[in-house]
């Protein structure tokens, strides 16, 4: 995804006869813009410092970690840290919910603004077409905190509003946050009503690019609205859902672990509890930073190899493909 | 397939179906948002109750007077102020620094560069690393905590530099070299001047980001003096309802109120989201736009 461009060839690169000055000159070349390697100088350090910086650290995992000694004076340990994982009796608890949660997220949360944005393709007023967009939108921009702090509120067991119309329907009241079978629905669920207006931005913005002359030919040929849907506007987004697919499984094993870690209790903990959240309280609150970076490794290697085959079988089925 | 049904009538109960799916997200989307506004205005009682279920019912504003007495949500918010304009600042500097040299095509090595930098989108070091190399430089507990390890936002510099190469014509910038324009005031007065609505759907992606952020303030701060209004929400919000209700309302010193806790919490979120809110209808174009040039390249 980087660079598709073409790239901009100066004549100098075909000169291959002399060899000095084609050295010589590409040396100008770079010396002519220095100034823009200046710009990047910031930048660049800041990506070695905070973005390969923790990328160098990641070798703590293997080791001992004493913070008097640093990332390189620990001392090695192998993959002692990643036994102890594998073989603790969380392991299993950890790794369900974490898939578990990514997994319902993929299934329902993902086709719901591609049906949002096909559903307000369809809207014939453009006032109303505005105001579904404006009004789904809007929720994207609340924090997670006053998110959670709404779900919190409304679903409190006394007076929270949904408890209060199950007690009107005649039922009973349900501590809903405190409830391991309901934490999953909750959270997936505040997430669409939160996300799905965002999400369906980029498919309007694809269903906009799609040639009205095919709705045309479909119509023509006597094809429903319905069926014009479904064989016009749903092919023309489908690179575009295979491109977002392919970024979200990249993040298959992060499940926005900082709603869950605000959402989560002692009393829910059986299925909120994911890697990233244990990550967090065994590493940052207690310290025991080379046993969690070990955790945080195993978790970003099967993201970015989830990711790596989801693009190569992309590549070869759908023809879209990140790189 | 084949058989021809009446346009005007197939499209008609179409129309319907739209509308009416339509009309349900509508108010579901709504609802809890006007729930929190009429809840915050009303008598705690009668939001408990149930009798308060869309409109605000006996009118109050006591919620908001308590808040405005409470110092440490005051203090909150003027970090946060703080932490996202400078925080705003030096992500725009930093990202455009780096998405001007890296559009240009004729820049050696930029490929490099810019497959290092993709390259932190799918592959990082994770939280523990990160949080020691922070710690290792000194910066937990001060404010370069929440402005420093987020100063790019890789998404978005691929975004500007998507701008900055198909919204500014490439012989625009040759001519200006062949007059003899250096790289630094080409950025400064040919590129900055035409890319002000790539600069400002910046600087509303980075603002709202910093506005709403709690994650980095809760692993680096332990200063309460410190913390941004999200933390002390996230106190306020949740934390104190956890060990049960009355501690909402002992945090502002009265636990005879219990109920006012709860209206606390609702004028609370909206304190909170004002600001994001007020400026939402008139920036929201801004932000679409951002969404499809990022998705250009996508």
């Amino acid at each position: 995804m980087s660079n598709s461009a073409p790239e901009y060839q100066e004549v100098t690169t075909k000169v291959a006869y002399k060899p000095v000055s084609k050295r010589k000159r590409a040396l100008k070349r770079i010396t002519m813009r220095l100034d823009l390697y200046l710009m990047l100088l910031l930048p660049i350090s800041w990506y070695l410092i905070f973005q390969y910086g923790p990328m160098y650290g990641l070798q703590i995992a293997f080791k001992d970690f004493h913070p008097a000694f640093g990332f390189l004076g620990s001392e090695w340990v192998g993959f002692e840290n990643f036994e102890r994982f594998f073989s603790s009796y969380y392991f299993g608890r950890l790794l369900w919910n974490t898939l578990s949660i990514s997994l319902y997220s993929l299934l329902i949360a993902f086709p719901i603004p591609i049906f949002l944005a096909l559903l307000i393709n369809e809207i014939q007023s453009t006032k109303m077409k505005k105001w579904i967009q404006n009004v789904t939108y809007m929720p994207h921009f609340i924090s997670v905190v006053v998110i959670v702090g709404m779900l919190s509120l409304f679903l409190n067991p006394t007076g929270g509003f949904v408890n209060v119309l199950l007690n009107t329907l005649g039922l009973e009241s349900i501590a809903f946050l405190e409830k391991p079978e309901w934490f999953k629905a909750i959270f997936i669920g505040s997430n669409i009503w939160q996300n799905m207006g965002w999400q369906s931005i980029i498919y309007i913005a694809a269903l906009a690019g799609i040639d009205p002359q095919l709705y045309e030919a479909a119509k023509i040929d006597g094809a429903s609205r319905l069926q014009r849907v479904i064989h016009v506007s749903l092919p023309g987004i489908f690179p575009v859902i295979i491109i977002l697919l392919i970024l979200d499984v990249g993040h298959f094993m992060n499940v926005g672990f900082e709603k869950i870690l605000l959402m989560q209790n002692s009393l829910n903990m059986e299925s909120s509890d994911v890697i990233q959240t244990f990550i967090y309280r065994n590493g940052i609150l207690n310290g025991d930073f080379s046993y969690s970076t070990a955790i945080g490794l195993f978790n970003s290697v099967i993201n970015f190899v989830l990711l790596i085959l989801i693009n190569r079988y992309a590549r070869k089925k759908a023809e879209t493909s990140l790189w | 397939m084949n058989q021809r049904s009446p346009k005007i009538s197939d499209g008609k109960a179409f129309d319907i179906g739209v509308y009416i799916i339509s009309a349900i997200i509508l108010v579901l989307v709504l609802y809890p948002l006007i729930f929190v506004v009429s809840a915050s205005f009303s008598d705690p009682a009668k939001v408990m109750s149930g009798e308060m279920w869309l409109f605000p019912v006996d009118f109050t504003l006591d919620a908001y007077v308590e808040i405005f007495k409470n110092d440490a949500i005051w203090n909150g918010y003027r970090n946060t102020i703080i932490y996202t304009t400078l925080g705003t600042a030096v992500n725009i500097l930093l990202t455009t620094l780096a998405a001007y040299p890296l559009s240009r095509k004729d820049l050696p090595g930029r490929n490099i560069l810019m497959f290092l930098i993709t390259f932190t989108m799918f592959f990082h070091g994770g939280m523990i690393p990160t949080f020691l190399v922070v710690q290792g430089l000194g910066m937990v507990d001060t404010i370069w905590a929440m402005i420093i390890p987020n100063a790019i936002a890789t998404y978005n510099l691929i975004v500007m530099r998507t701008y900055f190469q198909t919204s500014i014509p490439w012989e625009l910038q040759e001519a200006a070299m062949i007059d003899g324009c250096s790289n630094t005031k080409m950025l400064l007065k040919i590129i900055l001047p035409l890319s002000k609505p790539i600069i400002a759907v910046m600087v509303l992606f980075y603002a709202v980001g910093h506005w709403n952020a709690f994650f980095n303030a809760l692993i680096y701060l332990r200063n309460d003096e410190l913390y941004p209004l999200q933390l002390i929400l996230r106190e306020i919000l949740l934390v104190s309802s956890m060990g049960g209700t009355e501690d909402a309302g002992s945090q502002f010193g009265m636990d005879d109120k219990l109920l006012l806790g709860e209206s606390i919490k609702y004028a609370l979120i909206i304190v909170a989201s004002i600001p994001v809110l007020i400026m939402y209808p008139f920036v929201q174009k801004h932000f679409v736009k951002g969404v499809m040039i990022g998705s250009i390249k996508g």
